[in-house]
């Protein structure tokens, strides 16, 4: 069944949409990622319009990240004061990401603009996870496998200026640190239409010392309201947020996840890990291919007026 | 005597006459509704040639018939081979380029219209677009991608003996309009020729519109961005609840 997309003036097949969703529902509900950063190149890849894509995708984050939220605030795992400062620095990020994509939209740009973003990202944590849990295999089968050595270098951290006491989190540090994570993930979700979790999770653990289990609820306190924020700047400055679209993601989404969850409890970490990290080098490939590759069609239209 | 001379000229002088032939026609639909499941759609144009005299004998008659949606302005730009990658480089604007094209003819066309003709009418889609950006010397390669993008987009089309003449009198076509349609009057131009001259033309308009929720969604984005930003959040997140509620009540 085609579908007619009002803000994207494509039509696409429905259920395609549907299975689509589906599709990055099952693995963010395997692996416990958001999903944003597979789903806004498969939808480049389905003929969306990129800015269309990197808006409609942020509109979904909210949505789908939603009940999470609730959850976490219920259990008490969400530390509201670091999530708040967190926040601050993703709505700034956020405004200034949405003015860099209208700019280059204007010169043509956006495009490369957002590819290269997700080649450069997905690379990087595609790489670093495909190695990490190729280490851990191989230490599990080396005699038991021994604990890692826990190593905190914040001596640079100690030293800057504003400290805050987040009792949830049990640290006191300077904000500034965790005003420029979030800064960075707004900038992330304005222009290329995640929620930024995957940079998040392991700044906050690693680079701010946070306790692992209010991370995730945390996380996804900041996510929801700064891609709430860029979804309606977005709607505002480049009327780029297809409702359809979103919706029919969606609905796919969520009935997706509740799949994935249940067979990532059947395997192991692992082995969970190394598939995603192989997904996400694919994906990475395939945006870095047409980027090296001459393409078929040299010129590409753009609207008038405007360079 | 000199009555019967006066018949005689009149008859010789009326095949040279310019409106001896008139056209007569139909569309199959005079307005087209986006809708939710709009997947292009098929217009059938047909009509016939209507005539005081018996048909002139000279050369065959000819029909071409266009179909040109909305001109907007567009922005062409290339790629070129930087530090490795592929980039946008060069740009070039078109002034008025036609959202949808389509000609239709009876005959190859450089058979039934002069190359003048062509030019002073804007029959064939070379002559529709029109670009004057002075900064780009190179202008025509811009000009030729663009409607070669179009083309390959089924947006731009040049359906050589499409149309189906009878007689020298009863005609008819199909056109077959994408999904990506923009919105607005589609002119159609129904032009008969003999011995590639244009003998008369027919103007008509196929209104296309986006209609129900396809209206609603589009208007709303655009004249109440705020409103229709708010409005995308709650549906999404109501849609959100609503499916997982719906599959945890199938699980139990």
């Amino acid at each position: 069944m085609q579908i007619y997309l009002p803000i994207a003036e494509v039509s696409v097949n429905a259920f395609l949409l549907l299975g689509l969703g589906g599709m990055v529902g099952i693995l963010s509900g395997m692996f416990g990622v958001g999903g944003g950063f597979l789903m806004t190149p498969l939808l480049f890849f389905i003929g969306i319009p990129p800015a269309v894509a990197v808006a409609t995708e942020a509109n979904q984050i909210v949505a789908s990240s939603f009940s999470g939220v609730l959850a976490h605030l219920r259990r008490k795992t969400v530390d509201l004061k670091m999530g708040t400062v967190l926040l601050i620095g993703g709505l700034v990020g956020a405004a200034a990401g949405v003015q860099v994509f209208a700019i280059l939209t204007a010169l043509g740009q956006v495009d490369l603009l957002v590819r290269l973003c997700y080649v450069v990202f997905l690379g990087l944590i595609g790489g670093l996870m495909f190695f990490e849990s190729l280490r851990a295999i191989r230490r599990a089968r080396a005699a038991g496998g021994a604990p890692t050595p826990k190593r905190r270098q914040r001596g640079w951290i100690d030293a800057l200026p504003f400290k805050m006491r987040f009792r949830t989190s049990g640290l006191y540090i300077s904000v500034i640190p965790p005003l420029l994570v979030g800064l960075l993930v707004g900038v992330l979700a304005a222009i290329m239409g995640v929620g930024g979790g995957f940079i998040m999770v392991p700044a906050m653990i690693y680079l701010l010392g946070m306790p692992t289990k209010v991370v995730v609820g945390t996380s996804l306190f900041q996510i929801i309201f700064v891609t709430g924020f860029a979804t309606l700047l977005h709607a505002t400055t480049n009327f780029t947020v297809d409702m359809v679209l979103a919706v029919l993601l969606l609905v796919g989404g969520v009935v997706g996840a509740q799949i994935g969850t249940r067979i990532g409890v059947k395997m192991k970490a692992e082995q969970l890990r190394i598939l995603l990290a192989i997904m996400v080098l694919a994906v990475c490939g395939r945006l870095a291919m047409d980027l090296l590759l001459e393409p078929a069609e040299l010129y590409s239209l753009g609207a008038g007026g405007g360079h | 005597m000199i009555r019967a001379l006066a018949i005689l000229a009149f008859a010789t002088l009326l095949p040279t006459q310019a409106l001896a032939e008139e056209v007569v026609a139909g569309l199959s639909q005079d307005e087209i509704a986006i809708t939710t499941n709009f997947d292009g759609s098929e217009i059938l144009i047909f009509g016939a040639v209507r005539r005081e005299t018996p048909i002139p004998d000279s050369a065959p008659l000819e029909v071409i018939i266009t179909v040109e949606g909305p001109s907007r302005p567009i922005t062409v730009r290339r790629k070129e081979r930087r530090f490795g990658i592929w980039v946008n480089t060069d740009a070039a604007d078109v002034d008025e380029a036609p959202t949808f094209y389509a000609v239709s003819t009876t005959a190859p066309f450089n058979e039934v219209l002069t190359d003048t003709n062509d030019l002073r009418h804007r029959v064939s889609v070379h002559r529709a677009v029109r670009a004057v950006d002075a900064n780009v010397f190179d202008q025509v390669n811009f000009t030729r991608a663009l409607i070669r993008i179009r083309e390959d987009a089924g947006l731009y089309q040049l359906n050589e003996g499409a149309v189906t003449l009878r007689d020298s009198t009863l005609f008819d076509t199909a056109v077959r309009l994408p999904a990506n349609l923009v919105e607005g009057d589609y002119r159609t131009r129904i032009i008969l020729t003999r011995d590639r001259e244009i003998v008369t033309e027919f103007d008509t308009t196929i209104a296309v519109r986006k209609v129900g929720l396809e209206r609603f969604i589009y208007n709303l984005a655009h004249e109440r961005p705020l409103i229709y930003g708010i409005l995308s959040l709650v549906i999404a997140i109501a849609a959100g609840w609503l499916a997982s509620a719906v599959f945890r009540y199938i699980r139990a």
